[in-house]
């Protein structure tokens, strides 16, 4: 039996609904020894702000248990460069490109990045990261409060007809009501979820394990948080969720599917399996044939309750 | 850059030795990694199936022989437990040859290249590697090695170093064996030595508050210096952006610009670690 792997999100079609999230697979070329990168579904790069940034001292990580704090800062070349340096390799992999752009300062830059990105032709999809927990200049996040959620879609919907991915922050009182601002605001797809806020102490030196204090917790540790966010989120919203949070393995993308999600992203575990895409993509391919299921849009939302 | 390649691959452990103290040494069939590394290349090894520990850990190449690399490792918490505890015939998942390792071509020099290689503690896990390397390589007439410690137990490879056919020397922080005092004080004595700083290289790889004692002595004696410097790591492959070091050029990663840094690039500065 042949099985369907492939879904939609927004104008984007995707052969496989196995994507990389954002600023865990670098951009890309890091992992060509690893990945057969053609055969991803989508590839995410890392959030691109309109300045170069250096990001923050080090450490930047830290182990805790089942999962690390991560604090990089968003360093990345700035728009102009990497259009330059980084797009044009990208584009040549073959998978749809997604970019992910923010803004440092004022939400507006949001526009200009956007704006830039259109003109692209072969850009497929913009993802707004709304929900960078390391950036000094940020006291709280776009995707903290769904006014402004709104408003940052919104404005950056009129300047590309290009697929529109919010990313949310699960620190929040309620995720339903900001991916309902996203969707309202006009986004194709929402990204659930970015980093929970972390903080871990060496007690022998009583000092923060990471330099700028606090970070961004990712790995196993969230994966629940993160399941019960595509969970809550599916039975509300219309627009497609693309899941993420610890996924390690074929049965923890099948959670997120189960729970909502039309496709997945990895983060962490490429840093531990930098094969895992491709064991992924063939774990839900195996499974959905041993389950006799033609495709994996049977899976989003089919968990029994 | 693209021309190295990485592997994500099993690892055979052969033999896995207590040395001393809190020191192992770990012999991995890994024919495939055995092949391409170089001296001062790293490899990242999972420990677990499951999440404890979730990340890989760094361990430099010591050795490549055949089909074969060894590593030493000392215990210091969970994962370097784990390692300890597996035996001769366990498979374990590694990564690499990760990095660039030193660089040993001294292209400016036209007679005798002397070589001195510094290492503090668990330092010398890259540095005997680099000895061999340098041993078969007729240029490199004189490799003189440093080794530092704590105390005794913690100057380690010392028959390995003397194997190669280089001068060892070697000094303590508390006299227990060789000279008392720091490994920099026995760089300072041999920098002084040195007439053609052209033909001079320094190879050092140690705890941080070494290399950069290690990078003072060379800066008074005008004499280039590569340093294996250790940053907390996530990927390995240079992909997440969390280990990197400051330079005169802005940060780089430690896994992927280095491990192995030209000691004038590095600025210490207060946005290092
Ligand atoms: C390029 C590179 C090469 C290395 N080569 C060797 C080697 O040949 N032999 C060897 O014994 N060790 C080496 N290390 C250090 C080794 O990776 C750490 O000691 C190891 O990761 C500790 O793991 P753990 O789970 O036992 O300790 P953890 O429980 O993770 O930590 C125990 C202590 O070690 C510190 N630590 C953890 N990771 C690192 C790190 N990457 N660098 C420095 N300190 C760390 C922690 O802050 C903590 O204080 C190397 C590190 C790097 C970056
Ligand atoms: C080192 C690191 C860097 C990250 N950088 C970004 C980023 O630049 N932009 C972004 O939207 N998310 C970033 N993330 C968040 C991930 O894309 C992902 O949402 C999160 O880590 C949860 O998934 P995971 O548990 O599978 O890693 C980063 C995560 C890590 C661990
Ligand atoms: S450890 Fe990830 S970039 Fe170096």
């Amino acid at each position: 039996m042949t099985v369907n792997l492939a879904v939609s999100i927004g104008k984007l079609k995707l052969k496989n609904p196995v994507m990389v999230g954002s600023g865990t697979f670098g951009y890309a070329e890091e992992f060509g020894d690893f990945v057969d990168l053609k055969n991803l579904g989508a590839i995410v790069t890392k959030t691109i702000t309109i300045k170069p940034r250096s990001g923050n001292p080090s450490p930047r990580t830290c182990e805790t248990p089942a999962g690390m704090l991560n604090s990089i800062g968003l360093e990345n070349p700035g728009i102009d460069k990497f259009i330059s340096e980084k797009l044009t390799e990208l584009l040549k992999i073959g998978p749809p490109i997604i970019v992910s752009i923010s803004s440092i300062g004022d939400p507006k830059e949001f526009i200009t990045l956007a704006a830039r990105l259109d003109k692209i032709k072969a850009v497929a999809a913009i993802e707004l990261n709304l929900s960078c927990p390391n950036i000094k200049e940020h006291s709280r996040l776009i995707s903290q409060n769904p006014k402004f959620t709104h408003a940052v879609v919104k404005m950056t919907r009129k300047v590309t007809k290009k697929t529109l991915i919010a990313k949310l922050s699960p620190n929040v009182t309620d995720i339903v009501e900001i991916a309902k601002a996203a969707e309202d605001g006009g986004a194709d797809a929402v990204s659930l979820i970015n980093t929970l806020g972390g903080m871990s102490i060496d007690v022998k030196s009583r000092t923060p394990k990471i330099a700028m204090i606090t970070g961004g917790l990712s790995g196993p540790a969230i994966r629940p948080v993160a399941v019960c966010m595509v969970w809550e989120t599916y039975r509300k919203i219309k627009i497609p969720i693309i899941g993420m949070g610890g996924i390690m393995d074929t049965q923890n993308a099948l959670e997120f599917f189960m729970a909502g999600a039309t496709a997945v992203s990895i983060g962490t575990g490429n840093f531990i399996n930098p094969g895992l895409t491709m064991e992924i993509i063939r774990g839900l391919e195996s499974y959905l044939s041993k389950n006799k299921l033609s495709g994996i849009n049977q899976l989003t939302g089919s968990v029994k309750t | 850059m693209s021309a190295k390649k990485a592997f994500n691959t099993k690892a055979k452990l052969i033999s896995n030795q207590h040395i001393s103290g809190n020191n192992w040494h770990a012999l991995l069939r890994v024919p495939a990694i055995a092949a391409k590394a170089v001296p001062g290349q790293f490899i990242q090894v999972r420990f677990s199936e499951g999440i404890e520990p979730l990340l890989r850990r760094p361990f430099s190449i010591h050795g490549a022989r055949g089909a074969d690399i060894s590593i030493m490792y000392e215990v210091v918490g969970t994962g370097t437990r784990i390692f300890s505890e597996k035996k001769a015939g366990e498979t374990l998942e590694v990564v690499g040859p990760l990095g660039n390792g030193f660089d040993i071509s001294l292209s400016r020099c036209k007679g005798v290249e002397v070589s001195i290689l510094v290492a503090g503690g668990m330092g010398v896990a890259p540095l005997v590697f680099l000895a061999q390397k340098l041993s078969t390589i007729s240029s490199k007439l004189e490799t003189v090695v440093l080794v530092g410690g704590r105390t005794r137990e913690q100057v380690l490879c010392l028959n390995e170093f003397r194997k190669t056919g280089c001068a060892v020397k070697v000094s303590t922080d508390d006299g227990s064996s060789g000279t008392r005092g720091r490994v920099t004080n026995l760089l300072e004595n041999a920098l002084r030595k040195i007439d053609d700083p052209e033909c001079t290289m320094v190879y050092a790889c140690g705890p941080k508050s070494m290399l950069k004692g290690v990078d003072t002595v060379v800066k008074k004696f005008g004499i280039p210096a590569q340093l294996s410097l250790e940053s907390h790591m996530a990927c390995g492959i240079g992909a997440c952006l969390g280990c990197v070091v400051d330079t005169t050029e802005g940060y780089k990663r430690v896994c992927k610009e280095g491990p192995v840094f030209n000691a004038q690039e590095l600025t210490w500065g207060e946005r290092t670690e």
